[in-house]
């Protein structure tokens, strides 16, 4: 009977040794309903990229990776339930890929010990390590979108906009009208009319908002939007004759989803680009070579070198490179949330890593520190060309204006820190 | 001519038009609950499916492509034709007609004789089986839908109200086209109703089931024949509604906006569908222009929503629907 017992016991221990090892990575996916076809992109790639690790390099410092899966339907709710019941496997770190998950686990993430990265998305003012210590938005947030769009109009104006008309059509949630503060500061500094255009969810049905637009006739129209609302417009902006190149859209307004249902009526729409697009990048070949080939492709596999299969693979990049500088600071392959967290602190990103991870040029180089929990604000512009069918990055880096941003972080985290008795850090 | 009062006039006729794409969803809605008392939850969800049936026939997708690749190993996605327009809607409405089939038979059949609510229920459940289907048979990537149909401004339009008023009204040529297949579907179910043997049983089984057993009417064929109708007028609803935003699976909200228009038009009148749409058009489009800036915009939701409820508080059975009268 001990023996049996015994036996059954190192059978168990067996059996569980080799989960908790494995470094995990949560993935928050949205695979099914009105969003999934921006959710299943993203997952994607995010989960070939640890796949490719895994296969290729044989985990992260010797350790393997394991994606954990939990679907949302973009639904806050289900992202909480999703985050409880995933948070007990040594979950590392998480991208819920969702302003309205990321509001509720901030609290949660930080009570818990578990650092949360929210890239170009969720609480803006979370770019304040003093404040947010486990909270993370690196390499740029929605205020540097707002910014880099207005210098990329400075850019083609000749550095005046005075006198210019710029109109924001956002979805009428908290993540479309995280933009209007910012771009309401820089129109007083740039002396721009700036109107204000909210679409309801979903945004199936938008005529109102651009009747208003034809009438009033914006220079400008810049585009804070999501899902359905994106393909709506960009098809309606066709309709009226808007010039789309002068219709720039933000980073979640740009990816194939949102242009091709429009046709040849999407071409020259611009948007704003967090990293570089298309599968030209020497990462793509060992994704078909250890990921495609070898069957192991997450989803259906036909989302490789979209935009947002791009971002995914992204998002891990830097969720792997953070997990690495961890093991480096700890001495230790086998980290836990808090190491990553240092780790995700300590990040560098520099040209020699992007080259290293066959993604030379892909993304900005930059450092995060306690301080600034955000990174360098950089994005590009790309614009669509409908012929090809293809995405053209079409200016170099663009740097936010940080004089701006920089006191409206400050601003709105200092209150936060008030309003929840938070003790500044990094002093 | 004042400019707002021309603005005025733009943004009415745009409502009109917006009304009538209401209209159509709401309409199937109408349909199944004048034959069989049932509220349809499924019915923005039928318009999804029909589209993407409609997209992936035309396109030859084969259905169930990913399942099929992944449990086999193969890499199968397409059959390799492309279908004309006509032939692929011809298609799609064979595929709802045997989904009103396997409703009838599998669900409906099932639940003869049990309380609205039950019925209700069943339909919750069939919306979410058939969003799963339609995920597993061609996939949850956006589709372009490419019958055909006009779309942009019309030019005309534009150019005779510029040389009336100085100013060129926007219409788009879409919305023009699902005015008069609108126009045309009311007409082709009117006349269906009013002069055909079948249309006259549907009828009877409307105005009360247990007499138009009595006279040898079969419920069964009834009710597939009004799901087979309500699975056309999806399709309708699918390709007008997805002509503007690609064929994605938001399609299915669109029955958030036929709500508001069968409260204020009533659940049993299909004249009442196209009235009551045009007034929620009309109504949520003028208030948004008139009201919406000094609120912060984004009215047209709940403005839809509160003016049906206004019209509830006086007519509770909407505007064309049968008063209800209960002996007790």
């Amino acid at each position: 009977m001990k023996l049996k017992l015994a036996t059954l016991a190192l059978t168990g221990l067996m059996a569980a040794a080799p989960a908790m090892a494995d470094l995990v990575f949560p993935s928050l996916s949205y695979r099914t309903g009105p969003y999934a076809a921006g959710g299943i992109p993203f997952a994607d790639g995010y989960a070939d990229y640890f796949t490719l690790l895994n296969e290729r390099d044989g985990g992260i410092g010797g350790v393997m990776t394991k994606v954990i899966e939990c679907e949302t339907g973009y639904n806050t709710e289900k992202g909480v339930e999703c985050y409880e019941a995933t948070k007990g496997e040594g979950s590392l770190v998480y991208q819920p890929l969702s302003t309205g998950i990321t509001y509720q686990l901030i609290p949660k993430v930080t009570a818990d010990g578990i650092p949360l990265h929210t890239m170009g998305y969720g609480r803006t003012s979370a770019a304040n390590g003093k404040v947010f210590s486990h909270v993370f938005n690196y390499p740029a947030n929605y205020w540097d979108g707002a910014s880099i769009a207005v210098n990329h109009l400075l850019d083609i104006n000749g550095g005046d906009l005075s006198g210019k008309k710029i109109a924001l059509v956002y979805h009428n949630s908290a993540y479309g009208k995280e933009p209007i503060r910012t771009l309401e500061e820089l129109s007083a500094k740039h002396g721009y009319e700036l109107t204000t255009i909210a679409v309801d969810h979903p945004g199936q049905e938008q005529k109102s908002q651009w009747l208003q637009i034809r009438r009033e006739r914006p220079d400008y129209v810049l585009m804070w939007g999501w899902g359905v609302m994106n393909q709506v417009a960009i098809q309606e902006a066709a309709n009226i004759r808007f010039p789309m190149e002068n219709f720039i859209g933000v980073w979640w307004s740009g990816s194939e989803n949102d242009v091709l249902p429009a046709g040849d009526g999407a071409n020259g729409y611009k948007s704003l680009a967090l990293h570089g697009t298309g599968s030209d990048y020497p990462i793509y070949a060992d994704i078909q070579k250890y990921v495609v080939d070898a069957g192991k492709a997450a989803g259906a596999g036909d989302q490789i070198g979209t935009v947002l299969y791009s971002r995914g693979l992204y998002a891990a990049m830097l969720a792997a490179e953070a997990a690495k500088k961890a093991q480096e600071i700890h001495g230790t392959a086998d980290i836990t949330p808090a190491m990553m967290r240092d780790g995700m602190e300590a990040l560098e990103i520099t040209a020699e890593i992007l080259e290293a991870n066959g993604l030379p040029g892909f993304g900005p180089e930059f450092k995060v520190s306690c301080e600034n929990h955000g990174g360098p604000g950089l994005g590009m512009v790309q614009q669509w060309d409908a012929s090809a069918k293809k995405w053209n990055i079409i200016t170099d880096m663009i740097q936010s204006d940080k004089s701006v941003i920089d006191a409206l972080v400050k601003e709105d985290s200092e209150a936060f820190a008030a309003e929840n008795n938070i003790e500044m850090r990094c002093n | 001519m004042p400019d707002q009062l021309l603005f005025a006039m733009e943004v009415t006729l745009n409502g009109l038009m917006a009304g009538v794409l209401y209209a159509l969803v709401a309409l199937g809605f109408v349909l199944i609950f004048k034959a069989s008392g049932i509220f349809n939850y499924a019915q923005g969800v039928m318009a999804l499916f029909a589209a993407l049936t409609l997209v992936g026939l035309q396109e030859g997708q084969i259905p169930f492509a990913h399942l099929i690749n992944a449990i086999l190993g193969t890499d199968l996605h397409h059959f390799g034709w492309h279908l004309t327009a006509i032939v692929a809607i011809v298609l799609t409405i064979g595929v709802m007609v045997l989904l009103a089939i396997l409703v009838e038979r599998i669900v409906l059949r099932h639940l003869v004789n049990q309380e609205p609510i039950i019925l209700f229920m069943a339909t919750i459940g069939l919306a979410y089986f058939l969003e799963g289907l339609g995920d597993l048979m061609w996939g949850s990537d956006i589709k372009k839908l490419d019958v055909g149909l006009p779309q942009g401004i019309s030019e005309t339009i534009d150019t005779a109200t510029f040389n009336w008023f100085g100013y060129g009204f926007f219409i788009d040529k879409l919305d023009i086209f699902a005015t008069v297949i609108a126009a045309l579907l009311v007409i082709g179910l009117t006349l269906f109703s009013q002069y055909s043997k079948q249309g006259r049983a549907l009828r009877a089984v409307a105005d009360d089931h247990q007499a138009a057993l009595s006279v040898g009417i079969s419920l069964r064929f009834i009710w597939v024949l009004v799901w087979s109708i309500a699975g056309f007028v999806a399709l309708v609803a699918g390709i007008m509604w997805g002509a503007k935003s690609g064929v994605q699976f938001s399609l299915s909200l669109i029955a958030l906006k036929a709500l508001p228009v069968l409260m204020l038009g009533g659940f049993t009148s299909i004249p009442g569908a196209i009235v009551g749409g045009l007034i929620i058009g009309v109504g949520e489009k003028l208030f948004e222009f008139a009201i919406g800036p000094m609120v912060g915009g984004a009215t047209e939701n709940w403005f839809a929503y509160v003016l049906a409820l206004l019209f509830l508080v006086f007519r509770p059975q909407g505007l064309f629907g049968e008063k209800i009268i209960e002996r007790v």
